[in-house]
C-alpha cells in the first residue's frame, strides 16, 4: 500500500503550491475572489483560474468552495464499529457495505478493526441499521456518535 | 463555532434558497471570475444577495469556510491515525477545544465510552508525511492532555490497567462515498 501512495504524490510548481497554502484557509466572499487572490501571491486573474481548475480536474484538489455542515444539510450521522474475526473480514466487509446507509468503511489496527460512518435521513433510521448490521454479522456493533464536535484549523503545507 | 453551532442548526431549518444554494455549489464553485454571477443566474437573485447569503449561512455555521480541500495523498501526507483518548469529562470541552486547534488535526470529536470494551471519549484525527510524523503528533497531544488523561482499572480485579489512549492507522479503505443533500 505504501508504494502505491507513494505514486500518487504529485509534483507542483510554485503558483500551485502558493494557492494551496493560502485556500486552504479560505477564500474571499466578494465578485471576483480570484482577482484578489491573483494579487496576494503575485500572479493574474486568468492564471489563478487556469490553476485552480487544473488542481481541481487533476483531483490534486478534492474539493473547492463551500464546505457545508453536514448536519445542516439534513439527516443523522454516526460512527461505528466492529471487532471482526480475521478470519470473517472479508464476508464481513461486504455484508456491511451492502447498506447503502454506510458512507464510508475503513480497516484500522485495533481488536476493533472496522470503523464505518453510517449516514442516514433520520435517527431512527441509524437505529435500525445498526441492529440489522448486528443480526446481518452477528457481531456487536459500537456505535459511538458525535457528542461535541471541534472547531478544526488543519493546514497541510507544501 | 463548535457545540453552540451545532446546536443552532438544528434548531434553524434550511429556508428554500438556502436548500437550492446548497444543492447548486455542494460539489463545488465554479473557477471562474465572477463565481457568484454564475450562482445568482441559476437562483434568479441578484450577485449582492447570493453574497448575503452566502455570509449569512457561514455565519450560522452552515458553511464551515469557502475553501480548497487538497487530496491529503497526493501533497504527500501518506499517512492518517485515528487517536482516541479516555480523558477526564469534566475539562473534555476545554481539552478538546485545545486539540481540535493544532493544525495537523482534521476531525475532533467527543463521543461516548462503552465500557469497559471501549474507554476512549476524545477522538483526533491526524495527518503527516511519514509515520514518524504521526507518532510524534501523537505525542504532541499526549503532552497537551497528560493532566486530564484518565487511569482506569479494568473491571475483572486482575489489577489490569486500561490504556488511557491509542492510534488507529488505517490500514485499507473499504468504502467511500460522498455525503450529499438530496433533492
Amino acid at each position: 500500500m505504501d508504494k502505491r501512495r507513494k505514486c500518487q504524490t504529485v509534483e507542483l510548481t510554485e503558483l500551485e503550491k502558493k494557492l494551496i497554502n493560502l485556500l486552504q484557509h479560505g477564500l474571499p466572499v466578494c465578485e471576483r475572489p480570484f482577482a484578489q487572490i491573483a494579487e496576494e501571491v503575485g500572479s493574474t486573474e486568468q492564471a489563478v483560474i487556469e490553476c485552480l481548475n487544473n488542481l481541481r480536474s487533476e483531483k490534486v484538489l478534492t474539493r473547492f468552495g463551500p464546505m457545508f455542515d453536514a448536519a445542516s444539510l439534513g439527516g443523522a450521522f454516526t460512527l461505528a464499529a466492529l471487532a471482526v474475526p480475521e478470519e470473517d473480514f472479508d464476508s464481513v466487509t461486504e455484508q456491511v457495505n451492502s447498506f447503502d446507509q454506510i458512507a464510508h468503511n475503513y480497516r484500522r489496527d485495533h481488536d476493533f478493526n472496522m470503523w464505518f460512518v453510517i449516514a442516514t435521513e433520520s435517527a431512527e433510521e441509524i437505529e435500525r441499521v445498526v441492529q440489522a448490521i448486528e443480526k446481518k454479522t452477528g457481531l456487536k456493533v459500537l456505535n459511538v456518535p458525535k457528542l461535541r464536535e471541534f472547531y478544526v484549523n488543519l493546514y497541510l503545507p507544501v | 463555532m463548535s457545540t453552540t453551532t451545532q446546536e443552532k442548526i438544528t434548531k434553524d431549518k434550511l429556508s428554500e434558497q438556502e436548500r437550492q444554494y446548497i444543492l447548486l455549489t455542494q460539489n463545488g464553485l465554479p473557477i471562474i471570475e465572477k463565481p457568484y454571477h454564475a450562482i445568482a443566474e441559476q437562483m434568479n437573485i441578484s450577485v449582492e444577495q447570493v453574497l448575503n447569503l452566502t455570509k449569512s449561512m457561514q455565519e450560522r455555521g452552515i458553511i464551515r469556510r469557502i475553501a480548497a480541500v487538497p487530496n491529503h495523498y497526493k501533497l504527500g501526507y501518506q499517512y492518517n491515525g485515528m487517536t482516541v483518548w479516555d480523558i477526564n469529562d469534566e475539562q473534555a470541552e476545554e481539552f478538546g477545544n485545545a486539540v481540535g486547534q493544532l493544525p495537523f488535526v482534521s476531525h475532533c470529536y467527543l463521543r461516548p465510552r462503552f465500557l469497559p470494551e471501549w474507554n476512549y471519549n476524545l477522538f483526533a484525527m491526524v495527518h503527516g508525511k511519514t509515520e514518524e510524523s504521526i507518532a510524534e503528533y501523537r505525542g504532541q497531544i499526549k503532552e497537551l492532555l497528560k493532566e486530564v488523561l484518565v487511569t482506569r482499572k479494568h473491571d475483572s480485579g486482575q489489577h489490569v490497567t486500561l490504556q488511557s489512549n491509542d492510534m488507529l492507522t488505517s490500514t485499507a479503505i473499504l468504502k467511500k462515498t460522498g455525503l450529499r443533500l438530496k433533492k
